[in-house]
């Protein structure tokens, strides 16, 4: 059979299971619709973090990325798993004590109704830029595998996140993304395992990618390229640091992920469902830098000196799709691939790595339909997770806080669901025709969280002193700087300080933040008993009474 | 529960979660950048060991420190009879 009849077969089967879970979670109140009942199990919960949090860029990209950066790459695989260690010792356990629909529903109750406001903007701002690309990356899986145009493909993503997200919200979102989960984890290791033995005889690809290492390094330098695990060749220490933190930070204050602890059981489901969403995603991010050197390996092999007609197959079929170019500079028929850009001959796209490896490996057809399946999972989940942040804002923290308070719930279930639907519509629009800033949201998306909500969250937990001056002068200040190096850096050529790139920036960010925020807590008046007691409150599974008497 | 009794399950909360911060920062950012370069003269796998941690060691590290995190707090939880119980004193 071919691949496109294969991948047709496994597009309407995953989505024919999406469908029904879907249809059989439906909801009718708001609980159910921004939360899921607070009824999710921990492992659940965190396969569906795990598929929320992995998007098409964690599927098809990451492994490229670290194959083509060596050990520099390593900022993303530790930056974007170490930040759930923050999360689960710093702010989900609490924030699920806390118990509310959203990230703004913290912020207002614990500072002011303003600083409410300032993190709903940034909300809904950091989830649309990265729903965009998300709504992109289905287009592309659609149009590469189906031979849809991007325009067919976004429209069809549109429809199957509309039915499911505004029919189930939070509840069948979820059930749907451990699904999702499912598949993309088990597209991604079957093209792994097989390479991996392929290559090196043993199966599991932790355990062999090491013993390639020195043939890579040496094919590396011999081509002129740096070591493949030559540290900082690309980022220097401080920038590696920088980099790392931010990312950190800003995994743990990204507000789509955040969301996640409340639809926990309870406290104690909270912190288990932080485990198990790291050992899912660990799972991924342990196999991409292995699929790298594989890849990157067999890719110099195959075609490093080869006659370009002696080439193998799967590169023409990537040159069709423009992710390979070759041009022949010297004229002697052969693609030379050197580390010396003027007469370096063939570029090759990073997705690549991930996209091309079952033909690479020689596997047969039904892997690369089910590696497709894969790559849809990752994006259309990660989409849905984000919705549901938008249309909470939106409906929540928008309509029913500050608009409407006495809205029913009917009401707001309404208009969280027209919340969602105009909102994956414009995600839509933005995912046919990007912007042209859409790489660079990455840094913008994560030096925002980290530099205003992971402080304003963790200061409010921790400390019983922080008041309302405080964390909404340490978030302006932490955000300003933060999107003032960004623009001036990538949008204005500005010189970097430091050699410190503009995603590492929001690391500093943070810490700016922090310290505006406390000297000026300090000197305002501390809040009120209320709310010191709140956080009391919160900071116990179960609250434990006054009494002395009760002393068990 | 008193204030005393209060007080003492934050502060034996804060020093786990500290405890178990070092060694996040350590394995990250000690093993994985500040020193990676003296550690890569070892190996592991095959791997230089410095290397290693950055792309294998360290997230390895993050799982293990989140569930150590969750079962420590279980303990910590039942011995200040925190613990979310049903009223038949089972588990939620």
């Amino acid at each position: 059979m071919t691949i496109l009849a294969w991948t047709w077969i496994f597009v309407v089967l995953t989505f024919g299971i999406y469908f029904t879970i879907a249809w059989r979670s439906r909801v009718s109140n708001t609980e159910e619709f921004y939360v899921a009942g607070k009824g999710i199990p921990a492992v659940a919960n965190g396969a569906a973090v795990a598929a929320d949090w992995m998007s098409a860029a964690s599927f098809i990209s990451l492994a490229g990325i670290v194959a083509f950066s060596g050990y520099d790459g390593s900022v993303f695989l530790m930056g974007w798993t170490g930040g759930y260690v923050l999360l689960a010792l710093l702010l989900a356990p609490y924030l699920r004590k806390f118990g509310k629909y959203t990230v703004p529903d913290f912020i207002g109750d614990r500072y002011s109704e303003g600083a409410r406001l300032v993190a709903a903007v940034a909300a809904i701002f950091v989830s649309f830029t990265y729903v965009a690309g998300q709504m992109r990356g289905v287009g592309i899986v659609f149009s590469r595998y189906l031979e849809l145009n991007i325009t067919a493909g976004v429209a069809v993503g549109i429809g199957v996140v509309l039915f499911y997200a505004v029919l189930g919200g939070m509840k069948g979102i979820t059930w749907v993304q451990v699904a999702q989960f499912t598949v993309l984890i088990i597209a991604y290791l079957v093209p792994a395992f097989a390479i991996s033995s392929a290559v090196s005889g043993n199966p599991i690809p932790q355990i062999s990618f090491g013993g390639l290492l020195g043939e890579l390094d040496a094919l590396q330098t011999e081509l002129g390229f740096a070591a493949y695990t030559q540290p900082f060749v690309s980022r220097t220490m401080l920038d590696m640091t920088l980099t790392t933190a931010a990312l950190m930070l800003g995994t743990a204050g990204l507000p789509h992920v955040i969301v996640r602890f409340y639809t926990a059981r309870n406290v104690r489901a909270a912190r288990y469902t932080a485990f198990w969403a790291l050992l899912f995603i660990a799972i991924l991010y342990l196999t991409a830098p292995a699929i790298g050197v594989f890849s990157k390996t067999n890719l110099i092999n195959d075609v490093s000196n080869t006659p370009i007609e002696a080439l193998p197959e799967w590169v023409g079929d990537w040159q069709d799709a423009e992710l390979i170019t070759i041009d022949d500079l010297n004229g002697d028929g052969a693609v030379q691939y050197t580390g010396d850009e003027a007469t370096n001959e063939i570029v090759v796209d990073r997705d690549i790595m991930v996209l091309a490896n079952p033909q690479i490996a020689g596997l047969p057809n039904w892997v690369v339909g089910l590696v497709a399946a894969g790559g849809l999972a990752a994006a259309l989940s990660t989409a849905a997770g984000l919705l549901i942040v938008i249309s909470s804002s939106v409906a929540h923290d928008f309509y029913y806080k500050r608009l409407r308070p006495e809205a029913t719930e009917k009401q707001q279930l309404l208009v969280g669901r027209i919340a969602m639907a105009v909102a994956v519509i414009v995600a839509g629009y933005f995912g046919i025709n990007p912007p042209g800033f859409v790489a660079q949201v990455v840094a913008f998306a994560f030096g925002l969280a980290a530099a205003s909500f992971f402080p304003a969250i963790v200061l409010g937990i921790f400390w019983k002193r922080m008041n309302s001056t405080g964390a909404v002068s340490g978030m302006v200040v932490g955000l300003s700087f933060t999107a003032f190096y960004i623009i001036m850096v990538v949008f204005n050529d500005m010189e970097r300080w430091f050699n410190i790139s503009p995603e590492g920036m929001g690391a500093v960010g943070a810490l700016l933040n922090l310290l505006v925020a406390v000297p000026v807590a300090l000197a305002t008046q501390p809040p009120p008993t209320r709310m010191q007691e709140m956080i009391e409150d919160i900071r116990y599974p179960v609250t434990p009474s006054r009494s002395g008497a009760d002393n068990a | 529960m008193d204030d005393q009794r209060r007080a003492d399950y934050w502060r034996r909360n804060l020093r786990l979660m500290l405890t178990l911060l070092i060694i996040w920062f350590v394995v990250s950012f000690g093993f994985s950048i500040f020193l990676v370069e003296t550690l890569n003269q070892f190996s592991i796998l095959g791997a230089p060991l410095g290397f290693w941690f950055a792309q294998q060691g360290s997230i390895m590290t993050f799982v293990v420190l989140i569930l150590v995190y969750a079962l420590m707090m279980d303990r910590l939880d039942d011995e200040f009879g925190v613990s979310e119980r049903d009223e038949q004193g089972e588990r939620l």
